[in-house]
């Protein structure tokens, strides 16, 4: 079933946490790095950012390249051009082949 | 072959079960500690991920021939996961090929249907992703993205004919309450063949080991396809479809797919392309649960190896042990048939008469002939990891 949920009232859920799975994700903190905001912004929009940690070991720079696009492309994540860029970046440099 | 599962091998003596926060270290595992988390209603369970929430069981609690409800593993794709209220939930009965829609409560389910229960395997088509060599993204799933449990429901072939299944029909579609965050994320919708939702074996089950389904198993009702992966047993359904055309949603299209003609299985023609098929039935598996790479067990002393077998319904035949490095293989003692969708218990008393490495790999042998792979047939999705599993063990 569809949620019609805008990125607003998501931010306010997440602050409320109230209808969200878990509400200790909080905890995951991403290396710090030029970008990290964005992608943590970005990325935690739909997901915890647990997902970035736990796949570090495996995704190189191409590898997240893809799945940003991933995101983009087939699950609608609202990222410009220039952030995907950024957020890219911030990957590559942080959780690449890296746990 | 040296793999990445010998040389965590090292590391692995140290498996324990903990409380939440603590860690437990398993054998033949994912990379890096496993973190323990507790879903209400759960005891703690290998957490996954966050949100969506995807927990798996522990090794320790794939012991009993069924798993409780409260350590049976969850796995959510959207985040978006409401409480029903079972007084106002409603399930929709309708599509292109439906010729009277019906709308049922839990009451209607309850009353107006046959009772039906079974046993069956719910496993994850991604369970073991973690394993997989190379690696590939994916949530990390170690063994435990599985369960056996009682379901219990009604037949869906039953509510189908009540709806009036036209003769053109191909495929049922269902909806469950879980949605994504984002209108532009494609909502989780899974479709069946027709044929195998006429099947009697498959369910829309209200309640899980003789309790209702918990919250994080699919309240109040969820599609159980005995021999499927989990990715069709579609939980807190809302909206069941009979659709005279093949169904083109992205959980479809674009996700759960395995290279065609590469595995055994049910074919879905209907979504078949020359590239690309859904995954569709379990292939034969089995799981040690008695030990860990890195067990110690005592020179001369008793011990038994326990584990499970399962497949996608034909039944388990035997579960072979070697002792030797694959080379000779001795039957295992197999448990008490709980039915051809569950898992079977299996017991082998191990030869604790000379010190030293005790190298022990478990085969399942289905009764369609099917037996486990020594290799992973490698695919980027990380599916359908079957292969015979071995543990290092140590007598001194």
């Amino acid at each position: 079933m569809r949620g019609e949920v805008t990125v607003a009232v998501l931010a306010v859920a997440l602050l409320g946490a109230g209808a969200l799975a878990a509400a200790d994700e909080s905890a995951i903190r991403l290396h710090e790095g030029p970008g990290r905001d964005l992608a943590a912004g970005r990325c935690a929009i739909c997901h915890s950012l647990d997902y970035i940690v736990n796949n570090a070991p495996i995704l190189d720079r191409g590898g997240w390249q893809k799945e940003i696009q991933k995101m983009r492309e087939r699950y609608g994540a609202p990222i410009s051009d220039q952030e995907a860029q950024q957020i890219l970046d911030y990957l590559a440099a942080g959780y690449a082949g890296k746990p | 072959m040296t793999s990445r599962r010998d040389l965590l091998l090292a590391a692995a003596g140290g498996w324990l079960l903990g409380g939440a926060g603590r860690r437990a270290l398993a054998a033949d595992a994912v990379p890096g500690a496993d973190e323990l988390g507790t879903l209400a209603g759960k005891k703690p369970l290998i957490r996954r991920s966050w949100r969506p929430p995807n927990y798996e069981t522990q090794l320790a609690d794939l012991v009993p021939a069924y798993t409780p409800n409260d350590v049976f593993f969850v796995r959510y794709h959207l985040a978006v996961i409401p409480e029903i209220d079972v007084d106002t939930w409603r399930l929709k009965v309708g599509g292109s090929g439906a010729q009277k829609p019906l709308v049922l409560t839990l009451h209607d389910l309850k009353h107006d249907y046959e009772r039906v229960s079974l046993a069956a395997v719910n496993q994850c088509s991604g369970n073991r992703r973690g394993l997989f060599t190379p690696r590939v993204p994916g949530v990390q799933w170690g063994h435990g993205a599985l369960g056996n449990a009682e379901w219990s429901g009604v037949r869906l072939r039953d509510v189908l004919k009540r709806a009036g299944v036209a003769a053109d029909a191909v495929e049922v579609v269902f909806d469950g309450a879980d949605g994504p965050v984002l209108a532009a994320t494609p909502d989780f919708l899974k479709s069946i063949p027709l044929e195998r939702a006429l099947d009697e074996n498959t369910l829309i089950a209200f309640e899980m080991n003789g309790h209702a389904l918990p919250h994080w198993n699919g309240a109040p009702a969820r599609l159980v396809v005995p021999g499927w992966t989990g990715t069709y047993w579609v939980k807190h359904l809302t909206e069941i479809r009979i659709e005279t055309t093949p169904f083109d949603g992205f959980w479809m299209k674009g996700a759960y797919r395995i290279p065609t003609g590469a595995f055994p299985g049910a074919r879905f023609k209907s979504q078949e392309t020359p590239e690309t098929t859904p995954i569709t039935e379990i292939l034969v598996n089995s799981l040690i649960t008695s030990h860990v790479s890195g067990a110690h067990l005592k020179h001369g002393a008793k011990a038994e190896l326990a584990g499970k077998a399962w497949d996608a319904g034909a039944g388990i035949a035997a579960v072979e042990i070697s002792s030797d490095g694959r080379q000779s293989w001795q039957p295992a003692e197999l448990g008490r048939d709980l039915g051809r969708f569950a898992w079977r218990e299996f017991r082998y008393r191990l030869d604790t008469s000379r010190s030293g490495p005790l190298l022990v790999a478990v085969r399942a042998r289905s009764r369609d002939g099917a037996v486990q792979p020594d290799k992973l047939t490698f695919n980027p999705a990380g599916y359908h990891d079957n292969i015979v599993q071995t543990v290092n063990l140590e007598v001194g």
